[in-house]
């Protein structure tokens, strides 16, 4: 039990879990920063999984290192374009609830 | 119980359990809490944990990045978006299906049991030799080399976010409530 943390199978697992953790929030929350925080947890989920192979099964260690740091800077990009959006909704809208925009629903 | 609980190591591995248990209880607060404030506390106990976890993977500088990017900023601003668009009623009562919630909980269950399970029942081969120690220096190095170019495409990216965040909040609002 107390040497889990030299085990790639405990990280795929809290991946995995983060995964499908967020899978389940953005099917389950309305509003859409919900939704959004729930994506941050499936991007984490991924990183950790690119971190964990990059440390124990890679070549080049640095490689899954880098390829979080990417991860990082598009979910820092994508989170700003969202709430953006968001605010832009919330302004013509009044509410950020995801059942509300039915502007285009025949 | 592989090593015992007052070594260095077996100090090591209660720490790490430390860590899990903070990613998994932050990430299922993150998910069910009730109030949107709460879920991003929830989503930065989680980042929290899994900065951790980024340090126990031999990478110090990503637990760092972690930490200042998500927990710093993406958290923060994720707070300010909900203070200004604030949903008063988050969940409106009878529009919950709890049949969805359901299906949604299953198919979550259905992804998690299959992912662990191809990282269960898979034999990892692993390399004996690395071609380098995987330190910041090395982290430079290869961002200036072989990964330049992603480098420069990934800073063209963050300044038309900022640029279309900025064009995209400003538009539509008027100027006497502005």
């Amino acid at each position: 039990m107390l040497d889990l943390c030299n085990d790639l199978n405990t990280y795929l697992m809290i991946g995995a879990f983060l995964f499908a953790t967020g899978f389940y929030g953005i099917l389950q929350r309305r509003s859409l920063i919900g939704m959004l925080i729930s994506s941050e947890l499936i991007l984490s989920g991924a990183s950790l999984n690119f971190m964990a192979f990059s440390r124990f099964l890679a070549p080049d260690p640095t490689m899954g290192q880098i390829f979080t740091l990417f991860i990082m800077g598009i979910a820092a990009a994508e989170a700003a374009i969202a709430l953006s959006i968001v605010i832009a909704v919330y302004r013509n809208y009044k509410s950020i609830d995801s059942e509300d925009l039915t502007d285009l629903k025949g | 119980m592989g090593a015992a609980l007052f070594t260095a190591e077996g100090l090591t591995g209660l720490v790490f359990l430390v860590l899990i248990a903070t990613t998994v209880s932050g990430a299922l607060v993150a998910t069910n809490a009730k109030r949107l404030v709460r879920s991003v506390a929830g989503l930065a106990l989680c980042f929290i944990g899994v900065a951790g976890l980024f340090y126990y993977l031999n990478s110090p500088f990503i637990a760092m990045m972690e930490m200042l990017i998500y927990v710093g900023a993406v958290c923060v601003a994720i707070t300010f978006a909900i203070m200004l668009a604030e949903p008063r009623n988050e969940d409106k009562p009878g529009k919950q299906s709890g049949i969805g919630a359901f299906f949604g909980f299953f198919a979550a269950g259905l992804i998690f049991w299959g992912v662990a399970s191809i990282g269960k029942n898979t034999t990892w081969v692993s390399v004996q030799t690395k071609v380098n120690d995987g330190s910041v220096t090395e982290i430079g190095k290869a961002l200036l080399t072989s990964y330049s170019l992603v480098f420069e495409l990934i800073s063209v990216v963050l300044l038309v976010a900022i640029i279309g965040a900025l064009v995209l909040a400003r538009t539509g609002r008027s100027k006497n409530n502005a």
